[in-house]
């Protein structure tokens, strides 16, 4: 871009900020720019994502999301007038995140804190804004501890949890005879995500009458899983169960379909930038979506072209979320006419719902504060059935039915130990 | 039956171990001959994965894995010419800051050319599926893997103890200015060799790409695995690169077998183990520069 262009950008941007903000006319702004600029302080708002290490490149999409949802509010006059400005930095490690989340708040000026895909960075960040008492909606991570027994009263977490990951695959598996009776086999990611996921999916078997025969933790920098590989064929398992996250999973699958081995897999975690980067042929087996970019509803659609538009390349389910999040916050800073923290915390607990590209509209469970809404499990399409390398998964109808209550598939206040 | 399945962990660790030497034999290569830890190993690694996912679209995947080790030699040739040619006689301390900078920098490149998001990568399919020795289970890609590995070991050594090329490189190691005032120019014979180091990191990365995934940071994740094989090995030995390399993949695959949660601390803990009685590692060589 030269520097012409990026100047005329610049300038026609900030003059659309200010024809959006408020009931002045146009004439009248221009000629006071300062006081305009006083007046149309933006709104900042933290966002710590992870941009290396094991989730790096799934944190790069959560960027692109998060910045096409805050170009759209500002083009459409901001958020009570005021433009949103929203800062996006590398979490790194649990440690780093709470560092540069409290810094964050305190001296960069900050009304509050989003993102985070690490369950365990987030948990990190979530008692650095309780202390401070303000405002993190974790977007990303889907531990089950992390809105139960680590839920506090600042914390919001948009993505389903692990639980609602097991019940949308288990439900599949279920219609296709795969569970009672069969031994199963799983390898988990070994921090506070996978062990979560491992529990729900150890209560799906109990309840369902399959039986777990080995149970292998992962360290998160593994690359190599042929010794894994080794193992399982010696267990002579009927499932193969992933609880992997991240570049695992993608390392996995390319090794399982390398080694050929002939057990069906299914995974209760795949986020889709790691199914599109296993290569042609090599993803198999069943696995849980909170959201495709195939998905049959015209504003989710909308929001594919956009992105596709702005970026040149189809959005991945943490660009979504991060997308939505945004528009939800902004909802929410609207309606409360105001950035204070314990007027968002509020609203939320009040039940309002949200538009999130889906068919059925989304809201915070008041009393553990996550996202109620729809998942949906996915198979792979068989070899030349795709139409390119992103055209890999058929989405399966939504989980739950539309004839039942959003929460069936989320864990009930008996088996989530949150208390505010 | 227990003792089998261990045995199957011990072959497929000494398979695993061919994978861990691709990477470290040239770093180890770089720095016996210029005596520079060369951080930047991992970028071109992942820089020959990337370059083989594009040539292989044209020219298929042995295409790819033929010409991207040398493509990115090229740059090698460059890399050493321009940066690494200084820093032969310099302190370690600077040759370290500079590779370290250039592993950032070649990430961020790769990230700017292709993108933060992984790229896909398969095999050829006919590269694809197990192999059965006895009731072993083996990749028939890793075996092929394995045979690549073994002729490039055997090339290398062959030119390092058998040619006058292999000659010069090791007098030019030993003597320097001995070998200056006998009237021999070192500088083409350090050139190819750290071409050749770089170009093995790139063919290990054409090699390794349809089963691991392809991403712009893949070359720091295997750049420790790379460092503890030559630490343990003993920096700058042909033969401890060898052994270490095989090490790691046992102790690695026996772990997991055992106790799978450990599998990735193993090789670290081995690494403490080996420098507690062998500070130099296990066939290191006492080196003036870094005492």
């Amino acid at each position: 871009m030269t520097d012409s262009k990026g100047k005329s950008s610049g300038i026609s941007r900030r003059s659309a900020l200010q024809l959006g903000a408020g009931g002045l006319a146009a004439g009248s702004m221009l000629s006071m720019p300062s006081l305009v600029y006083g007046q149309t302080e933006a709104i900042k708002i933290g966002h710590l994502t992870p941009m290396t290490g094991f989730l790096g490149s799934l944190g790069e999409w959560a960027v692109k999301g998060i910045q096409l949802a805050a170009e759209e509010i500002n083009a459409a006059g901001g958020v009570m007038g005021r433009p949103l400005d929203v800062s996006s930095e590398d979490s790194i490690n649990p440690d780093t995140a709470a560092t540069k989340a409290q810094r964050m708040l305190e001296r960069d000026g900050n009304a509050f804190l989003m993102g985070e895909i690490s369950s365990a960075s987030a948990l990190a960040i979530s008692q650095v804004a309780a202390r401070n008492k303000r405002l993190f909606m974790a977007l990303g991570p889907r531990s089950d501890t992390l809105r139960g027994k680590s839920c506090n009263r600042y914390m919001f977490c948009t993505d389903i949890p692990n639980t609602v990951m097991v019940n949308a695959v288990g439900s599949a598996l279920l219609r296709e005879g795969m569970v009672e009776g069969k031994k199963f086999v799983t390898l988990t990611a070994d921090y506070v995500f996978g062990h979560d996921l491992l529990t729900a999916a150890k209560a799906f078997f109990d309840r369902n009458g399959a039986t777990l025969v080995q149970d292998d933790l992962v360290a998160t920098d593994v690359t190599d899983f042929s010794p894994y590989l080794i193992k399982i064929r010696q267990a002579q398992p009927d499932v193969v169960c992933l609880n992997l996250a991240g570049n695992q999973v993608t390392n996995f699958v390319k090794q399982y379909s390398e080694y050929g081995l002939p057990f069906p897999t299914v995974g209760f975690n795949l986020n889709t930038a790691d199914a599109w980067a296993a290569g042609d042929g090599n993803l198999t087996g069943t696995w849980p979506t909170v959201w495709y970019h195939t998905l049959d509803n015209p504003d989710s659609k909308g929001f594919v072209e956009r992105f596709q538009a702005k970026y040149g390349e189809l959005p991945e389910n943490h660009a979504w979320i991060e997308y939505i999040a945004l528009k939800i916050a902004a909802q929410a800073m609207e309606e409360t006419g105001s950035t204070d923290s314990e007027k968002l915390v509020d609203y939320f607990e009040s039940g309002a719902k949200f538009n999130i590209l889906k068919d059925r509209e989304a809201y915070f469970r008041s009393w553990d504060h996550q996202l109620i809404q729809e998942a949906y499990p996915f198979t792979v399409k068989a070899p030349g059935e795709a139409a390119d390398q992103f055209d890999i998964l058929r989405l399966g109808e939504a989980v739950p039915g539309a004839e039942q209550d959003l929460e069936v598939i989320y864990p009930t206040s008996d088996q989530n130990p949150c208390k505010l | 039956m227990q003792f089998v399945f261990l045995m199957e962990q011990v072959v497929n660790g000494l398979v695993l171990g061919g994978y861990y030497l691709l990477v470290a034999l040239g770093l180890s290569l770089i720095f016996s001959v210029g005596g520079i830890v060369n951080l930047s190993h991992g970028a071109f690694y992942a820089l020959g994965a990337y370059v083989a996912m594009e040539i292989s679209k044209v020219l298929g995947f042995a295409g790819g894995a033929i010409l991207s080790p040398v493509v990115v030699g090229f740059i090698g040739i460059l890399f050493e010419r321009y940066i690494l040619r200084r820093f032969y006689r310099a302190e370690p301390i600077l040759s370290l800051l500079v590779t370290f900078g250039l592993a950032m920098v070649g990430e961020q490149m790769i990230r700017i050319l292709w993108g933060a998001a992984p790229v896909p990568v398969s095999m050829p399919l006919l590269l694809k599926g197990p192999v059965f020795i006895g009731d072993f289970l083996f990749s028939r890609y890793r075996l092929f893997l394995l045979g690549v590995v073994i002729v490039a070991l055997i090339a290398i050594w062959t030119l390092l103890n058998k040619t006058s090329f292999g000659r010069v490189v090791r007098a030019g190691i030993q003597q320097p200015d001995m070998v200056a005032a006998l009237g021999i120019k070192l500088q083409p014979y350090m050139t190819t060799v750290i071409v050749l180091g770089v170009g093995l990191a790139a063919l290990a990365g054409a090699l390794f790409s349809p089963i691991t995934i392809v991403h712009p940071a893949m070359g720091a994740e295997i750049l420790t695995v790379a460092f503890v094989v030559v630490i343990i090995g003993g920096l700058g030995s042909f033969w401890g690169v060898i052994l270490a390399a095989l090490l790691v993949g046992v102790v690695r695959g026996v772990t997991i077998h055992f106790y799978p949660a450990a599998g990735a601390a193993s090789m670290y803990v081995l690494m403490f183990a080996v420098l507690m009685f062998r500070p130099r590692g296990l066939l290191g060589e006492r080196i003036e520069k870094f005492e």
